[in-house]
């Protein structure tokens, strides 16, 4: 699953908010895309998921326009899971995991033992197997967050974008997901590709940074060569030291 | 389990509709019925003629508003989504009402032509005024755009009684459904048609499921909410429509059945469906035969019953919502 942004120009109405960016996500990494609020990160996000179309420039998986291809094919190779998703009162962790499978389900198919199976092994993964009874609203919020990854999870598509999937979670829960996902990304080498907002905690993730800024695209790479003081600067005006975290080695930023 | 409950539940009603009634009829009279109809035994007709098709209907109609209830719910999040609340079955009387009073006609035919763009219209106005065109359709805005549709269709309904009086016996029957006329309706072919909508509706089940979890996240399971959208719309026009051309407006019953389907199997669309369909059956039956019985001779129309029985449901279920919680 190969996915760029070819002079991709986004924006609502009349005022664009990314201007002709283009961008090569790397398969089987983790990518996350960084920046200050109204940079257009989630904006950029939901371009790729197909969510919005550009209004300039094409956004290409495996060689095709994405607005060119079949909406059902398109989501048996790509998941989204988006920033405030809603759940129907009182269903069960098992009933939503469950609606992953929507994009592999005809008019008249039945419910498959594969179905079945693909539910199954998400919630192993995201070890919810002993929840999946409980309603949804009874959950912690850390919970309910890995029940939405069951979700796309279950969908079982190479290609897994998030928006913002730990802003409000604390920092053991935002490790937890993260973790996850890391975990999830070596076994299988699904491509994921999420908006962040914890700098250090995207360093420390992730493969590949996109870093965006008031102008549009400051940096890309790995994270040692993206969160430099220089890019920083640019794309927050922040002043700041980075360091190498003394345990993982990864760039730490460190506001002056 | 639980779903088994449900079939002697339906089983039960079913049978007690049928032996319930002025006049008891022995045991053996059913089998003769069927197997050796005599026109001339009077306890032949009143089976044949009057307690099986008022069955018939309570099935029907029962069954499509328990069918249309469970698809408003899954589409719009809302428990409070009924045909009545939401302002189709007014659509439908107002309908009915307008064209009886400018065509002059009361027949059984016109009856079932009419209820149909009534109940089409007013559920794609609710729909619009309420968001569902921009998929976003929210449970407050939906709700509140049915309650304003529901009470400006019956103040024009009212407003048509008023100035024409002969109105006034069409409008007698349409303000409350009731079963007694099951023989004057067209019952095949709103059986026909409700079960058209039924088939619609658990085909597809699974992408009005993945609609309930908002705009984005259907669309990244692969569905198109606005598709989605009108074959929910259609699903809710011909059961309703068909539910109130066999019995007219039947108060709270699309919006009880659903909240007690999902407690029999959970939020299970497909499952949801085909058990709502037998509790609304059961129900509106039921309610039907408790208005046989309570003030005999006299009888309680069933669309009353639903409404004694359905107001307190409606208050059980708006306690249960917590606030911001389907937001």
């Amino acid at each position: 699953m190969n996915l760029q942004a070819q002079d991709l120009s986004l924006g609502y109405g009349d005022t664009a908010v990314v201007e002709g960016l283009t961008l090569d996500i790397p398969e089987g990494k983790m990518t996350a895309i960084l920046g200050p609020n109204g940079c257009g990160k989630s904006t950029l996000l939901r371009a790729l998921a197909r969510l919005i179309k550009p209004i300039r420039g094409r956004v290409v998986l495996d060689g095709e326009d994405i607005h060119a291809l079949n909406t059902r094919a398109l989501a048996r190779r790509m998941a989204i899971l988006p920033q405030a998703p809603l759940a129907p009162e009182g269903i069960s962790v098992a009933d939503l995991v469950r609606r992953g499978r929507t994009p592999w389900r005809g008019f008249l198919s039945p419910w498959r033992d594969e179905d079945a199976a693909a539910c199954a092994a998400a919630l192993e993964a995201v070890q919810m197997t002993d929840l999946a009874d409980r309603p949804l609203n009874e959950l912690s919020g850390g919970q309910r967050q890995r029940a939405w990854i069951a979700l796309v999870l279950a969908q079982e598509a190479p290609l897994l974008l998030l928006d913002e999937p730990t802003t409000f979670l604390d920092l053991v829960h935002q490790i937890d997901v993260l973790t996850l996902l890391r975990t999830r990304n070596r076994d299988t080498g699904m491509t994921v590709i999420s908006v962040l907002h914890d700098l250090n905690m995207a360093a420390r993730f992730n493969d590949f940074l996109v870093l965006l800024g008031p102008n549009g695209l400051v940096a890309t790479g790995a994270p040692d060569t993206v969160l430099t003081p220089d890019n920083l600067d640019r794309a927050f005006r922040l002043k700041a030291q980075v360091q190498p975290d003394p345990v993982t080695g990864n760039p730490m930023v460190f506001p002056l | 389990m639980r779903v088994v409950w449900v079939a002697v539940v339906f089983a039960v009603v079913v049978l007690a509709s049928l032996t319930i009634g002025e006049r008891s009829l022995p045991p053996q009279v059913y089998l003769d019925a069927l197997f050796n109809y005599d026109p001339r035994d009077p306890a032949h007709v009143t089976l044949l003629a009057i307690r099986i098709p008022r069955l018939v209907a309570g099935l029907i109609a029962g069954a499509a508003l328990g069918l249309a209830g469970t698809v408003m719910q899954a589409v719009t999040r809302n428990p409070l989504a009924d045909p009545g609340i939401l302002g189709v079955n007014a659509g439908a009387a107002f309908a009915l009402l307008l064209g009886t009073t400018l065509l002059g006609r009361a027949d059984e035919a016109i009856v079932a032509i009419l209820a149909f763009p009534g109940a089409a219209l007013a559920s794609a106005a609710v729909f619009a005024l309420g968001g569902g065109l921009r998929g976003d359709a929210g449970p407050v805005r939906l709700t509140l755009a049915g309650a304003a549709l529901n009470a400006l269709l019956l103040s024009l309904v009212t407003a048509i009684v008023l100035v024409r009086q002969e109105s006034l016996e069409v409008f007698r029957f349409w303000v409350a459904g009731s079963l007694t006329q099951a023989t004057t309706r067209p019952l095949p072919e709103m059986a026909l048609v409700a079960a058209l909508g039924g088939i619609l509706a658990l085909l597809i089940a699974p992408r009005v499921e993945a609609l309930a979890l908002g705009s984005a996240l259907s669309r990244g399971l692969g569905t198109r909410p606005g598709r989605v959208q009108a074959g929910a719309l259609t699903v809710v026009t011909l059961t309703t429509g068909a539910a109130v051309a066999v019995a007219g407006p039947i108060a709270f019953l699309g919006l009880m059945v659903p909240p007690l389907a999902r407690l029999v199997v959970g939020h299970n669309l497909r499952k949801e469906l085909a058990v709502a369909a037998l509790l609304g059956a059961a129900l509106l039956i039921f309610a039907d035969t408790l208005g046989r019985i309570l003030l005999a001779p006299q009888e309680i129309r069933a669309g009353i019953m639903t409404a004694l029985i359905g107001g307190p449901v409606f208050l059980w279920i708006a306690r249960q919502v917590r606030p911001g919680a389907s937001s």
